[in-house]
Parts: C-alpha cells; structure tokens; sequence
C-alpha cells in the first residue's frame, strides 16, 4: 500500500510551512525573544544547550519508559482482572473512576513526602496518569465479548482461562494498542510534571531551571525536544500496533 | 430411549420467580432420537435460544428434568457443535484456524494436536471442500462474504465429529439463493456423517425441507403444541420443496404457528390429531 508522493510528503511540508510562518511571524512584528523567540533562536539555544538537553532528554525517555511499563503491566493486569468479571467491574469501577479523576499535579506532593526528590515521583506520576485507559480498554475488550463466541466455547467445554486465552487476549488487544498510544503520551506528561516538581534531572527539571533564570529561548528548545519525544514514542507505538493487530483495522473490528 | 430428552421444564430469566422474571419456557417437551434431523419453528421470542442452551448445557432447568445421549445434562454437553445466525469467525484467526478452535479445546483432540497436527489440517481441508470453501482456509474470515463465512461456520462446528449439531438460525441472514445452497450443504453433511441435528428456524419451507420431525413451539411462555414428523424420502431435492404436498406441510403447520401467535383462536381440536397423540 503507497500513498501518493503528495501524502507522503504532507508531514515535512507541514511541519516545516509552520516554522518558516512563526519566524516570519516573529520578525514582522518585532516579537521579543523573552515573549515568543524566534525558531532561529530556538534552534541556537538548542545547539548551544545540546549536551544538556540530550542527557535530561535521555533521562525523561527512560523514566516514561519505566512508568509506562509498569502502568503496561499494572493495566493489563487490571484490566484483565475487572473485564472478566462482572463483580469487578461492578465493584471498582467507581473507585478506578474517582482516583482517575485526580488531577496527577496534585499527587506529586505526596510522592515526594513518600520518597524524596530523584526518580521514584516522575516514574510513578507517569504510571499513576497512564495506567487507567490502560485498564479501560482492556476490560471493555473482554467484556464485549460476542455471547455467541461465548457459547460456542462453553458448549465445547472450554474453562474460563480457556476463553480467557484463545477468545478474551486476542480480542482486547486492538483495545489495548489503542490505550497505549494514548497512555505512553499521559506517560510522558505524567514524567515531565514529575520532573518540574521533584527531580534533579529530566527535561521537565531543565525547564524548571531555565525558567527561574528566564532563559525563555532554552525553555522552548526544552519543550521542542519534547515535542520530537513525543512524536517519536508514538510512531514506535504504531509501529508495534500495526506488526501485530493488523486484522483489527482490515476488518474493521473495534473501534 | 431418546438422544434427547427433554421433560416438562420450566425455565425464567430474570431473577428466581421475581417480579422481572419472563417464564421462557414453561412445560416443554420434547424427543429426538438419534441421528435425527429435528426441526424447531416457533413465533419470535418462544424460548427457541433457551432450549438451544438447555440441550447443550449452557443452562440448566429450573424445573424438569434434560438428558442428552443418556445422561442427565448437569454441565455443557461437549459432544455438541453449535452454529449461529451470526457465524462469529475470530478476525484474528485464519478460517483454517478458526475451524480448528474446537480442537484445541475438546479431549481427546486437545492433547492430539500437537502431535497430529498434519492429520487435523487435512482433515479441517477436506470438511472445507465439502462445503464449497476448498483452498480458502488461509484466508482471512473477513475476506469471505457472508454466506462462506456461515458455510466456514458450519465446519467449525462439525471439526470434533459432534454427535449432536445445534443450529440457532444459521440461514437467517442470507439470501434466498445461498440459503438454499447451504440447505443441500447441510442435508449432505447430515447424510454423510449422520449426527442429530435440532435446528431452530422461523422459516417453515427449511424446516419441511430439512427435517424429519418438527416441532411447533408457541408464544412465550414457550411450550410444544404440535409434533410432525416429515416423511419424505431422503436424499431430497431441492425440487420437492415446489410439490403440492411440500406446500401442503407447510401450509398445515403455518396455520398452527398462527394459532399459537393468536391464543384466543387457540383451538385444541385445530392441532393434528395424529401429532398430539406423538406428543403424548
């Protein structure tokens, strides 16, 4: 499957249409760097600070990577648990929702008071704001279940792990790819607030810093390295999505 | 004795008795003997589903009593395959594999598969071609239209030699053409492997045409008001579903479904005689 050479190229035209428009934009108005910098001064802080930010970048990858697998494990886990059971579902899901609805921001004070300042609060923000959609998917994947499907299993004898493994797992995991590339992004933001508050590392520190000296064109390089993170995570995610429930876009099964 | 046995069960969904429990069924009755092909019609909503799930052990009667190949039904039946309205084919399943699924569940094959896993594949090949499917079954089951993924589902449900097929309106989704394509699928397969097969239908000219004795089920709460047995000679054609005395069957039980959708006009001397004391 090719796109066309236009679709293809659509991204880098965007992307780059939209810087050349805020430097122009930026120089037409006369915009101070302490407001909005250029992207040219951006661009000279990011060379400027490029060990800096690639060693905090590489920090804040590898803390959101390690919230993100925990919240991975801790969400199937969950959501495996809650989706197979109508009592579980029944009995946590207000608890899930109300501590769901927890602004993480607010949570960080008390990681801090538990552990200190240093990697444990970025690591568990990421995991405490991304392991939710996590459990949601995957139990909405088990629970819609087709009753038939569930028939055609128990009439054969089949246990409950049974369904669990050949129908339930399968079944959920377009659901949970769908999470994933909405939670390794919660992840992120989780790690970054973490970071601001309660590290001495990470980009989300380099901002903090950079902001109490006012270095407004460091803060922007920071939060375009960020940017780039980001988007880099999510093209991995789709990547793993598409090698291994490609059956679920074909068929137009789930949502 | 009969395979099945069904005797004066009464079963509610909905809570013991409660004020939102529906009586499904209420006193139903029924025989069928081995290798034969029963056919069940009945109004929308008389407990068609609940009797499926009673005969295979998905439920068990609140009142009366269901017996399957001689033993009392206390947990799912396992000799049974099921087919439905809705083929419900995994997506992520090749229909080979699909088909397979049961093997993969079902002792003794469960522990064979491994080992005899060639002998599996070309037997799940063959029960392919046998309904038309031949070299599809590395296909995906959405890749096939409706009708191959319905013919794919009946090989599922056929894969572990069941002695008993269920079948919940597995015709009803297709068209005219490819529905009776897959009557003569179904009538050979029953011919060759000769497994009893209770069929739940609302459409009378499939259940003259495939079945050897039919049962008449009213409006819920569900309970048999009329037996038939259909005597034409096997194999039948196609052809013998446009004879007069075709229509005629067909048009005896019509007017008893219409007199059990209608209870005032419910007449016990309408009934067939002859069936009543079948029944009995």
């Amino acid at each position: 499957m090719t796109k066309p050479l236009s679709q293809r190229l659509a991204p880098f035209i965007f992307t780059i249409g939209f810087f050349i428009l805020w430097e122009l934009g930026c120089r037409l108005f006369k915009v101070s760097n302490f407001i909005l910098p250029a992207p040219s001064v951006i661009f000279a802080a990011m060379q400027q600070y490029a060990w800096p930010l690639t060693r905090n970048a590489g920090h804040t990858l590898w803390m959101t990577m390690a919230g993100f697998g925990i919240s991975i494990i801790f969400g199937l886990a969950i959501g495996l648990l809650v989706g197979s059971s109508k009592l579980l579902y029944a009995g946590l899901n207000p608890l899930l929702v109300g501590f769901n609805s927890i602004p993480k921001v607010a949570v960080v004070p008390i990681l801090v008071i538990w552990f200190g300042v240093g990697w444990l609060p970025p690591v568990l923000t990421a995991f405490v704001i991304s392991f939710f959609p996590i459990v949601v998917n995957v139990a909405t994947g088990l629970a819609t279940i087709e009753p038939e499907t569930e028939d055609v299993m128990k009439a054969l004898g089949a246990s409950r792990l049974d369904i669990m493994w050949k129908v339930g797992i399968p079944r959920s995991l377009p659901y949970f790819f769908g999470a994933l590339k909405v939670a390794i992004t919660l992840a992120y933001v989780g790690c970054v607030i973490g970071e601001q508050n309660a590290s001495n590392l990470g980009i989300g520190n380099l901002i903090t810093r950079a902001s109490a000296d006012f270095n407004v064109p460091l803060i922007f390089a920071a939060l375009i390295v960020l940017a780039i993170l980001g988007v880099f995570l999510v093209v991995i995610v789709d990547m793993i999505e598409s090698r291994t429930t490609g059956w679920a876009k074909r068929s137009g099964f789930g949502g | 004795m009969a395979f099945i046995e069904i005797e004066n069960v009464t079963h509610t969904y909905g809570g013991q008795a409660g004020a939102s429990a529906t009586l499904a069924v209420e006193g139903l009755s029924i025989k069928v003997n081995e290798g034969e092909f029963a056919a069940v019609v009945g109004p929308s909503g008389c407990g068609k589903s609940t009797l499926m799930k009673l005969a295979t052990g998905l439920q068990f009667p609140q009142e009366g009593s269901v017996a399957v190949d001689g033993r009392k039904v206390d947990r799912p039946v396992k000799i049974a395959g099921m087919a439905f309205q809705n083929p419900v084919m995994l997506p992520w399943r090749t229909v080979l594999e699909n088909i397979m699924l049961p093997l993969e569940i079902v002792q003794p094959h469960r522990s064979l598969l491994r080992e005899k896993k060639a002998e599996y594949v070309e037997k799940a090949e063959q029960l392919l071609a046998t309904v038309g499917l031949k070299g599809l079954g590395q296909k995906f089951p959405w890749q096939l239209s409706g009708g191959m993924q319905q013919r794919a589902s009946l090989c599922r449900s056929l894969i572990h030699d069941p002695k008993l097929l269920m079948l919940d309106e597995p015709f009803g989704a297709l068209d005219a053409f490819t529905r009776e394509e897959l009557w003569c699928v179904i009538r050979d397969l029953h011919a060759l492997k000769k497994f009893t097969v209770v069929l739940v239908t609302h459409d009378l000219r499939e259940a003259v045409f495939l079945g050897d004795r039919i049962f008449c089920m009213s409006a819920r709460p569900g309970r048999i008001i009329a037996e038939r047995e259909v005597t034409f000679p096997r194999p039948r054609d196609l052809e013998i579903t446009y004879t007069p005395t075709f229509a005629d069957v067909v048009h005896e039980l019509r007017s008893q479904i219409k007199s059990a959708r209608d209870p005032q006009a419910l007449d016990p001397q309408a009934l067939d005689p002859q069936a009543a004391g079948a029944a009995a």
